[in-house]
């Protein structure tokens, strides 16, 4: 072994705390969350231990068995066996256990031995095994188990000093891997390991007499048959008004200060300046802040999203939702992922990875685009604020707040309805997938982690803002502004520019959903991310209205637009394939383009007909 | 059990696990994934319950129930919770306990 290619693997069951150790080894900040499935992917980092060996270490996706039957299993698989293209067998295999759960660990620690590597046991969340009152004999457990044993607190700082001293005592000696033995085991290679475990487990371990009870009184109320689906509703009711109502001051405050910016620079600029005063004032800031107002409401998002996902009740929403999601045709794991998708729709498709059956796997994939991303929010919000009164109906409820609930209804309603539709046409014969899922002892979410993960959204939309959007900006900001109007022409001048051609061009396409050219000219970059529409609309509309249109994009809208084209256009963002990194993933996590084609075109076709449905009814009902 | 396709004759107090209420506390007897309702072949349906710790003599307690006819259930399974729907469930013939006073 040369000193500096020292390679670790960090394999185990899932939700035993490997990702959280990988983070506290390499100062990474990948994805922890309380439920099984969370690391989708093989994640490479590296440290230097204390006594200077250099560490490649590598995150695994959980498994039970090296069976490898989704596609995240099957990563751990070959990294393990050394099968995976252009990654070279590990030289210390770190097994993680929780060690409050020790059954189902220990019987894949067997598995594992038979592979032959050199392999180290970490038993992790030590912490929760001693306040509940649980012993582990150490030595008597490494006795039986051949292996050397560590104790670790992944989520502590310091925890993990033992794992790094015994790593480089362990690494210090020279280690023979022996021949791999392993076969996939059969049921009874299984129950005889599983029956060895927990023989060990009898010797090693002392389970409290009282034992903790706290997991089960708290799913006594909200898994529930009757209140645990009201408490889900609830919180998903909740998580959307509070997206209204409690970013409303942070989001005015942006917003004000984005026009007081504006204005400054408008008026810091001298007059015959004006295409480089146009192109801050409109192009820059018009476009860019008008999606950086948003940040609020994404921060409040994703803080409900982490909160849930750390408190450990995304296994339980699983639960609940089952039989509703069975009845849709989905498979029960598909809850998990396209709940993420209420952030992000790429995320949410990763996810899918959990998911065994390939044809499950690819309706769970179809329809994620279907629900309600953040980067929606933006656009809705514009709309609603622009075209709902934000009065209070039925004493509490934010009106605003209660129509953007009813557009997350309709785009889980509509993705249960497509799945439900593609399972009748397409795979009718296929029968219903099983649903397993361990559910995870709640856990109190770790302030600490949980600003870390909203720090890092944040940060990831400003930077999204800082470049996708600003060079969708600074594009339609010189379309719209060029070409200029002749000297002595009528109207606003944008009326000469390319984007009025091809707005104008679109128009015909779009006039029976009840878009107009400014519109069309939007959904265009709209493809590169759904946000820049919101940010287009605002660069066309404030070079048209000239300066009191920059202020108040939403107050333009009112004026310009009918209600009926306004509902129009919410529809058509639950439904129309407005991201173009979406398909992409679509396309790499289905091996084609096939798929991402058949994405786009269903997703388009129904955002036509259910605007056009819209806009006529609202037309027919005089909503103008 | 009446109705079962697949009775099990050998222990009045042997049933199949699919068919407890909530509440229900026993000890699995063996698993027998011939006859059930699950979309896995009964080796697959097996393994998988194997994997997830359904072993002979392993502690089982129905904890939860599902809204939509009592389905899924969430199993003690030992120490851990597993959430896992009744066609599944039909594999794992379990005992009840005797109740000590
Ligand atoms: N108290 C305590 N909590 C821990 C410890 N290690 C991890 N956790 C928590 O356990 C949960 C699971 O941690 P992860 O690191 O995501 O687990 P994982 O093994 O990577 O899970 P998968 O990727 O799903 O296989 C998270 O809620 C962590 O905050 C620990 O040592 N002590
Ligand atoms: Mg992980």
């Amino acid at each position: 072994m040369t000193a500096a290619s020292l390679r670790l693997a960090l394999v185990g069951a899932p939700n035993t705390g490997k990702t959280s150790l990988f983070n506290s080894l390499t100062g990474s900040r990948q994805k922890v969350a309380n439920y099984p499935g969370v690391t989708v992917e093989r994640k490479s980092g590296g440290f230097v231990t204390p006594e200077g060996r250099s560490v490649t270490v590598l995150d695994l996706p959980g498994t039970y068995s090296l069976r490898g039957r989704s596609p995240d299993e099957e990563i751990t698989r070959d990294i393990v066996l050394g099968r995976f293209d252009g990654e070279a067998v590990p030289d210390l295999v770190l097994c993680v256990a929780d060690a409050t759960n020790l059954r189902l660990t220990l019987r894949l620690v067997l598995e594992l031995k038979r592979v032959g590597r050199p392999m180290m046991l970490v038993l992790n969340m030590i912490d929760i095994a001693r306040r509940r009152g649980v012993t582990i004999d150490l030595e008597r457990m490494s006795q039986e188990l051949g292996l050397p044993i560590v104790t670790s607190v992944a989520v502590r700082k310091g925890g993990v000093d033992e794992l790094l001293k015994r790593t480089d005592e362990f690494l210090a000696r020279s280690h023979e891997a022996s021949a791999s033995e392993w076969t996939t085991p059969t049921i009874a290679d299984l129950k005889a390991a599983q029956r060895e475990a927990d023989r060990i487990i009898a010797t090693a371990v002392t389970l409290p007499t009282k034992p903790d009870t706290l997991t089960t009184r708290i799913d006594s109320v909200v898994l529930h048959p009757v209140w645990g689906l009201v408490i889900l509703a609830v919180i998903l009711f909740v998580m959307f008004q509070a997206v209204f109502t409690w970013a409303q001051p942070a989001m005015e405050l942006l917003s004000d200060g984005f026009s007081a910016l504006g204005q400054l620079i408008h008026d810091i600029l001298p007059e015959s300046w004006s295409l480089v005063q146009s192109f801050l004032q409109n192009g820059l800031i018009s476009g860019v802040g008008s999606v950086i107002v948003f940040l609020p409401q994404i921060i409040i998002i994703f803080l409900f999203i982490l909160l849930l996902e750390d408190f450990g009740y995304m296994a339980r929403a699983a639960f609940l939702m089952d039989r509703i999601m069975g009845g849709a045709g989905l498979h029960g794991r598909a809850f998990i992922p396209l709940l993420s998708s209420f952030a992000c729709a790429i995320p949410g498709i990763m996810a899918t990875r959990v998911i065994d059956n390939k044809r499950d796997r690819l309706t769970t994939i179809l329809i994620a685009p279907l629900m309600t991303c953040s980067a929606r929010i933006p656009v809705y919000t514009l709309i609603i604020s622009a075209f709902v009164p934000a009065t209070t109906v039925w004493g509490f409820v934010n009106l605003q707040g209660l129509v953007m609930f009813g557009l997350y209804a309709a785009g889980i309603t509509s993705a249960l309805t497509v799945s439900a539709i593609a399972k009748f046409f397409l795979w009718r014969d296929h029968a219903p997938a099983p649903f397993m899922l361990e559910l995870p002892d709640y856990k109190i979410p770790r302030l600490n982690s949980i600003a870390i993960g909203v720090f890092t959204r944040a940060k990831m939309f400003l930077y999204r803002a800082g470049t996708t959007i600003l060079s969708m900006m600074v594009l339609i900001w010189f379309l719209a502004s060029f070409p200029q109007a002749p000297a002595g022409a009528e109207g606003p001048a944008i009326n000469y520019s390319f984007a009025a051609m091809i707005g104008h061009a679109l128009e015909p396409l779009l006039r029976p959903i009840g878009f107009n050219w400014q519109i069309a000219v939007a959904l265009i970059p709209g493809m590169a991310a759904r946000e820049v529409a919101v940010a287009a609309l605002g660069t066309v509309y404030s070079i048209e209205g000239g300066k009191e249109a920059a202020d108040q994009i939403g107050q333009v809208l009112a004026q310009k637009w009918t209600l009926a084209t306004a509902l129009s256009l919410l529809v058509w963002y639950i439904f129309a394939p407005q991201c173009a990194s979406t398909l992409a993933v679509i396309r790499r996590e289905t091996g084609g383009a096939k798929w991402m084609v058949v994405t786009f075109i269903y997703m388009l076709v129904l955002a036509y007909a259910a605007s056009f449905l819209t806009f006529n009814l609202a037309q027919a009902l005089g909503l103008h | 059990m009446t109705g079962d396709p697949n009775p099990i004759q050998d222990n009045p107090r042997d049933i199949r696990l699919g068919h407890a209420d909530r509440g229900f506390v026993g000890k699995i007897i063996r698993l027998d994934a011939l006859v059930t309702g699950s979309s896995l072949s009964p080796q697959e349906l097996e393994q998988r319950l194997v994997e997830m710790g359904f072993v002979e003599g392993a502690r089982v307690e129905i904890l939860h129930e599902g809204t939509i006819r009592r389905d899924p259930i969430a199993v003690r399974v030992d120490n851990i919770t597993i959430a896992l729907r009744r066609s599944e469930a039909m594999a794992v013939i379990v005992e009840m306990a005797v109740i000590v006073e």
